[in-house]
């Protein structure tokens, strides 16, 4: 009964981390691409094509903090405190984007909330991605807790999970605008979308090829029989995406482009899933080891049950409502 | 040196927490009131009430983003700061936090949106409803996350087995002893502070002679509202303290700076607390007043401080002015209340210019009551963080000092720009105030609305 919980729970943040991944990760790829636009009525495009939005997508981060504590107090109360450098950046970094968004069409000077905005995504994604990083490459533990210092996190590995995953946000965030813009704007994201289509593609291999190279569990996991028959289609499928994603981009296709670049991310992260399960904190805590007690995972898991799908409708309503072009003239000062 | 750790890390959890509680009180409260602009546009037809609506909106959404992004924070800050306490408690503090952000925090990130940006996109009702909705979502919020506070302060639902809370009934975890009244005390604070809020920004239009005839609209909503608030905050507030009388009575003696178990307590008016000789020092006082508070009565017997060890006691002095700053606001806040209603009830409302300069200067008193309130109750607790269950020293995760001192350091100066810039943006939003045209897009709107009676 426990294991069967504890399995759902888990079944439940990577849904919660995966939906925040895609959702956020788009609209900080926004203000990643915010950092290479010049012209002033560009850049308000690119800030309301997320505004209505962003605050909903950032939920999904608070959803998953929420939910480790709840299902895998273990893991919440051991990864935090190994990351309190790189979480106190991202946090930090979170905050002045977010701010942007009130701040921003209010201010005179326009270019410092700009700069707010565009480091402040970029930096979330490096922190986050270097957390990522940290996570698959495990973290120094011994005797129940973490004993790797304030920098234990920054590692090679996470400096190149860091860098893939900033050009990760930035596919999403372009194949969004390509499908949120139209004219000069939207040639530029077609443009740039198929750069970094490549250099995605390029760290997703560095990654595939680094993690089983360097660890055996890993390796063994993908490569061991009957595993390698299984997984074989994870691989294959990637492949076939990318190339669906470079003919979309080809044919100029609105709203494809994101699609396939969400699937992408979505089977990175299944493959990254694959690399780590069971563990809750890589190769020192599993799932059940991190679990709270069942009546605690029962509890929640009810809540969920029952308000995830009331949660998914509306934020589905409100990306209906504002389906349409992105509109400079959008905010309401 | 593990110690100094502790204490840079409850310095740090309180002064996010502290900055972040300005914010959820300012939109707890401001809802309320767009809710009444909002219906009251839709019920009448009256442009005057969609005009104060959407200024106080733009105001509210100001508001809103800087709560948002102080309260994500504070979700992982249990966690990186309070390890301990997160590993002991998750069982029963975890699904709260959960249910808090699946039934509010999207509820009013996905309803918030349209509020700002539908207008013209989608019709006056589903308007109105995102308007309801997000009302309702910042008062859950503040159901779940002070369920697990007041469990904190009155825990009940559980038991304790090597060193982790399971829970036992839900029910009763959530609705714990406290909870009722301390989200009663905090929701009508919320109110009484948005009240004065429009009050003091209205009383400054009225000054300047800008939008007169709506300003006086919306002085005369907030002084009719705060006049039925303050005494109703009042009730609550003795409520919530005879609460914490039956189950947290060392809390009330470091309000009263109670040092000995007696009868006939006085009010203390005044004093200087001394913890080390365990003494009030300058102490001004008024006999018997504190029995009558406390126990109804003019001679009742109240527990004092020396009921526990000098290690757990709280910080007396902080708690007692916490606790006496909040008070006197409070009453203040009341009196300005129902003077205005006096001077609305004879029609000088509009044109009493002293009253107006108090209104002004009343503007932030709320938000100060209820970091004072919160001072006090959160100090009141300690030594604990899961009173008398949980130390705080034994919660803290035992970081390097200077991680610590670096991440505080970090706090005050990041929080000293957004509070900074927020009041700046905040002040040029008030004092543009409300348009003077409603653009034609939405003025065209309130053709498809209901209306009480016809224009």
């Amino acid at each position: 009964m426990s294991m069967d919980l504890t399995l759902l729970s888990a079944l439940v943040i990577a849904f919660g981390i995966a939906m925040y991944v895609l959702l956020d990760g788009f609209d900080l790829g926004v203000g990643i691409l915010f950092l290479f636009t010049r012209e002033e009525r560009d850049r308000q495009l690119l800030m309301s094509s997320i505004a209505p939005v962003w605050d909903g997508n950032e939920t999904w981060l608070v959803l998953g903090g929420a939910m480790l504590l709840a299902t895998f107090p273990g893991a919440y109360s051991l990864l935090l405190p190994a990351w309190y450098v790189p979480l106190l950046l991202f946090l930090f970094a979170l905050i002045f984007r977010g701010v942007a968004f009130e701040f921003r069409p209010q201010a005179r000077r326009k270019q410092l909330w700009g700069y707010s905005f565009g480091l402040g995504s970029l930096l979330a994604t490096v922190a986050q991605g270097a957390m990522l990083g940290s996570f698959v490459h495990g973290i120094d533990v011994q005797g129940g807790r973490y004993a790797g210092g304030p920098w234990g996190w920054f590692t090679p590995f996470s400096a190149v999970t860091a860098a893939g995953l900033v050009a990760g946000y930035a596919l999403l965030g372009a194949t969004w605008l390509i499908y949120k813009t139209e004219g000069a704007l939207q040639d530029w994201c077609f443009r740039v979308a198929r750069w970094l289509m490549l250099v995605v593609l390029a760290f997703i291999g560095l990654v595939s090829l680094w993690t089983p190279l360097t660890n055996a569990e890993i390796a063994d996991r993908w490569f061991g029989w009957p595993n390698l028959l299984y997984l074989s289609p994870v691989p294959l499928l990637t492949a076939a995406i990318a190339v669906a994603l470079w003919r979309s981009i080809s044919n100029r296709r609105e709203l494809t482009p994101f699609i396939y670049a969400v699937a992408l991310f979505l089977l990175s992260f299944f493959g990254l899933a694959i690399s780590t399960w069971p563990y809750a904190v890589p190769r020192a805590v599993t799932v059940w080891d991190a679990a709270s007690s069942p009546t605690t995972q029962a509890f929640m898991l009810v809540g969920v049950g029952l308000l995830l799908p009331l949660v998914l409708g509306y934020t589905i309503h409100t990306y209906r409502v504002f389906r349409h072009k992105a509109d400079a003239g959008l905010h309401y000062h | 040196m593990e110690l100094d750790a502790v204490l840079l890390s409850r310095l740090q959890f309180g002064f996010t927490l502290a900055f972040h509680i300005l914010f959820p009180t300012f939109t707890i409260g401001l809802a309320g009131f767009l809710v009444m602009m909002h219906g009251a546009w839709l019920a009448t037809g009256a442009e005057a009430y969609l005009r104060l609506y959407r200024f106080w909106l733009k105001l509210f959404a100001l508001g809103f983003g800087m709560g948002v992004v102080s309260g994500i924070v504070l979700a992982f800050e249990f966690g990186m700061n309070f390890n301990g306490f997160s590993a002991a408690t998750a069982n029963v503090i975890g699904p709260l936090m959960g249910y808090e952000v699946l039934m509010a925090f999207f509820l009013e990130a996905s309803f918030l949106p349209i509020m700002l940006f539908g207008w013209g996109r989608v019709g006056p009702r589903l308007q109105f409803f995102a308007t309801l909705m997000v009302s309702l979502g910042t008062m859950l919020s503040a159901f779940w996350i002070l369920a697990a506070n007041s469990w904190m302060q009155t825990p009940s639902g559980f038991e304790l087995r090597n060193g982790l809370f399971h829970p036992l009934d839900w029910w009763a975890v959530v609705f714990n002893p406290s909870f009722p009244y301390r989200l009663a005390h905090m929701l009508m604070a919320s109110l009484l502070t948005g009240a004065f809020l429009i009050a003091g920004v209205s009383a400054w239009h009225l000054r300047r002679r800008l939008h007169t005839e709506l300003a006086a609209r919306a002085l005369r909503l907030a002084v009719v509202s705060a006049a039925i608030f303050a005494p109703t905050q009042i009730l609550l507030g003795d409520l919530h303290g005879l609460n914490t009388l039956r189950h947290q009575p060392v809390k009330v003696a470091a309000m009263e700076a109670l040092w000995e178990t007696r009868a006939n307590v006085p009010f203390v008016v005044f004093a200087l607390p001394d913890q080390t000789n365990a003494t009030n020092r300058a102490a001004l006082e008024i006999p018997r007043a504190g029995s009558l508070i406390l126990t109804h009565s003019w001679n009742g017997r109240v527990q004092g401080l020396d009921a526990v060890a000098p290690q757990d006691r709280p910080p007396v002095a902080v708690v007692f002015f916490g606790f006496r700053v909040m008070l006197a606001i409070g009453f203040f806040l009341l009196a300005l209340a129902w003077w205005g209603l006096a001077l609305w009830w004879r029609g000088r409302l509009d044109a009493a210019d002293r009253y107006h300069r108090i209104c002004l200067f009343a503007t932030p008193l709320g938000f100060i009551a209820v970091i004072a309130g919160w001072v006090t109750t959160e100090s009141g607790r300690q030594p604990w963080v899961v009173q008398g269950l949980l130390r705080t020293a034994d919660a803290a995760t035992p970081l390097p000092v200077g991680s610590v001192a670096s991440s505080l350091t970090l706090f005050l100066l990041a929080y000293g720009v957004l509070l900074a810039a927020f009041l700046v943006f905040a002040y040029r939003i008030a004092r543009r105030g409300p348009e003077h045209e409603i653009p034609e897009q939405i003025r065209g709107a309130p053709r498809t609305v209901w209306r009480l009676r016809p224009q």
